[in-house]
């Protein structure tokens, strides 16, 4: 059995029937991490020996484990708490901050038998779509070293693309789950808002931001979700519902479901390759049995100004704790308090994440505040109010993740405004609170992954992964893995030179 | 809207950040660049539109007023740059 190929599911499943330790796992991924993270820069921070001492000590319970992930290796962003564990958001302000508790998230991740393997690398404090403003050096896509693996949960879809650990934990404020899943070719999940608690995410954007699953298919995404979600007393903002039930939900059965296809989401600006895989995608599921509809929808212009804005306010609020007094780094040399602050922020804030508190602030002052933080707080409502009238005709929406595949690094911070337009497909999704997922559909003409992106209604979590696992029945680009495609150019290239495949 | 490095200082004083003259230069061609982008909300009518802060009316979270263990404080400020053990410190700010 090679590990490395199962998903999450079968390994556990695997560890449940005794065919493989849990530390024989942990020691896979472990092996799998020191021999290709030099080159993806994935971790900022790697727990190996306590990764090895639990997989030791769960094993006892792994016969008759409740969990269908117990045992199997993991990991989570670096913005998720971790008590003792180095939290840094890949910033040098929080310096090496070790938490004196854990996230909601990460306590329920541990009562559910994960072994986590460390923290993921990502844009600092999660402001960024391409993991390359970290504090601790960009992240590379294991598809193409020379491309970036999307943000800002870059590392943890290059993690889970390179087969080190089987699934991980993100938070996507803008798309920060679903586009570097799409870059990555990995599975990734944003749940409605509300429905995962948020207790011990570091915040940026707290009306938008959500936790959330990266994973090999919809199956494993379903089964982390089953874990993560639940109202929690901690999280003012956390919702009651039915939880628990998306695995045992999945069926694949789409008959009847009507896919709706926003025909402004197709326009210009998209990438005719990457437009081509995701109509595919309607195709896979119409010879499943659902519908195709196309519906206008008419607001797609505005919805990277009014996501910015409301972003860069809330971040510009959330990011006055860090002031070098009650965690992390502070700057050596200052004159006073007022100094204290400023030297501190200043020197501990990366040029991106400064960038978005003056925006941020400039929203919020005093004279701009009604033209720009109140205008796109109506102008929420009204894309909140375009989503409601997309479901009353249809179950859900099939969009493009982004306009296009893995850029390369250093191409996008040469212009911040480029790089705020990728995220026109996923930005709407958090303004209105929805779920949505994001799926490998297809690949460019350079071997690059392109994803695929179902939103539903709030709640609407069991169709999206539900209609994903049909489509994932009928194809296998979610099994494919960086590196074949090397390998597939080699016996191309030699099949064309006339000789013996490789 | 016009941008210019006054405008820049003050909210760069409001956010408790210094900008060196060259990244504040830079800093303030992009802010325009950006502010002037986010102008195309003005394009839209939201003349009857409530703002929406949040998606879901959840108002008045409350719990029951019951006392609760709260974090240690050795921990919490084991965390901290400069701590006394009992405190954080920071320079004087009263005279």
């Amino acid at each position: 059995m090679v590990l490395r190929e199962l998903t999450a599911l079968e390994l556990g499943a695997a560890i449940k029937k005794g065919e493989v330790s849990v530390k024989e796992a942990a020691q896979a991924a472990l092996d799998s991490l020191s021999a290709q993270d030099k080159a993806l820069n994935a971790f900022i921070t790697v727990t190996g020996e306590q990764a090895l001492d639990r997989a030791e000590k769960l094993q006892d319970g792994a016969k008759d484990a409740q969990s269908p992930l117990y045992g199997v290796p993991m990991a989570i962003k670096d913005n998720i708490c971790t008590r003792g564990v180095k939290t840094s958001c890949a910033s040098k302000i929080l310096g090496d901050f070790a938490p004196p508790y854990d996230a909601t998230v990460a306590g329920k991740l541990a009562n559910a038998g994960a072994v986590s393997l460390g923290k993921l690398n990502m844009d600092e404090f999660a402001m960024g779509s391409t993991s390359e403003t970290s504090f601790y050096g960009p992240v590379k896509n294991p598809w193409a070293l020379d491309r970036v693996p999307g943000g800002s949960s870059g590392g943890a879809a290059a993690a889970v693309a390179a087969g080190i650990g089987w699934y991980a934990i993100g938070s996507d404020t803008g798309g920060s789950i679903r586009q570097p899943a799409s870059y990555c070719g990995v599975t990734g999940m944003k749940p409605t808002y509300g429905t995962v608690s948020r207790y011990g995410l570091i915040a940026y954007a707290s009306s938008l931001d959500q936790i959330g699953p990266l994973g090999r298919d919809a199956a494993d995404c379903a089964a982390i979700l089953d874990v993560l979600q639940g109202r929690d007393p901690k999280d003012g903002t956390s919702l009651d519902g039915q939880y628990g039930t998306l695995l045992n939900g999945l069926t694949g059965d789409v008959r009847g479901l009507k896919i709706g296809l926003p025909v402004d989401c197709y326009g210009d600006g998209l990438d005719e390759e990457v437009k081509a895989a995701v109509l595919a995608v309607a195709d896979v599921l119409k010879a499943r049995g659902a519908e195709v509809v196309e519906l206008p929808f008419p607001v797609m212009e505005y919805v990277v100004p009014a996501y910015y804005i409301i972003a860069a306010a809330e971040a510009s609020s959330n990011l006055s704790r860090f002031d070098g007094v009650k965690y992390g780094w502070r700057a050596q040399e200052y004159e006073g308090l007022h100094d204290l602050y400023c030297k501190t922020r200043t020197q501990g804030f990366g040029s991106e994440v400064k960038q978005r508190i003056l925006l941020g602030t400039f929203a919020l002052s005093s004279g701009y505040y009604d033209a720009y933080y109140r205008k796109a707080l109506q102008v929420k409502a009204v894309i909140k109010d375009a989503f409601d009238k997309a479901f009353q005709q249809c179950g859900l929406l099939l969009t493009p993740v982004a306009p296009t595949t893995a850029p390369k690094l250093g191409e996008s911070l040469c212009d911040p405004l480029q790089m705020y337009l990728s995220d026109v497909y996923t930005v709407p999704v958090n303004l209105a609170g929805l779920p949505g997922l994001s799926m490998p559909c297809g690949f460019d003409s350079k071997g690059l992954p392109i994803g695929a992106q179902l939103i539903g209604p709030h709640f609407g979590e069991g169709t999206l992964l539900n209609a994903a696992h049909g489509f994932q029945s009928d194809t296998g680009y979610h099994k494919r893995r960086p590196g074949e495609n090397v390998r597939r150019d080699a016996h191309r290239a030699s099949l064309q030179k006339g000789g013996e495949p490789a | 809207m016009n941008i210019n490095t006054e405008m820049v200082d003050y909210i760069a004083e409001l956010s408790r950040l210094e900008l060196q003259t060259g990244e504040k230069q830079a800093m303030t061609a992009q802010l325009e660049q950006i502010i002037a982008y986010m102008d195309v909300l003005s394009k839209l009518d939201t003349k009857d539109v409530e703002p929406m802060s949040h998606v879901f009316p959840v108002k008045n979270v409350l719990r029951e007023d019951e006392v609760e263990p709260s974090q240690d404080r050795a921990e919490l400020l084991a965390g901290a740059p400069v701590p006394n053990g009992e405190a954080f410190l920071v320079p004087k700010a009263v005279d």
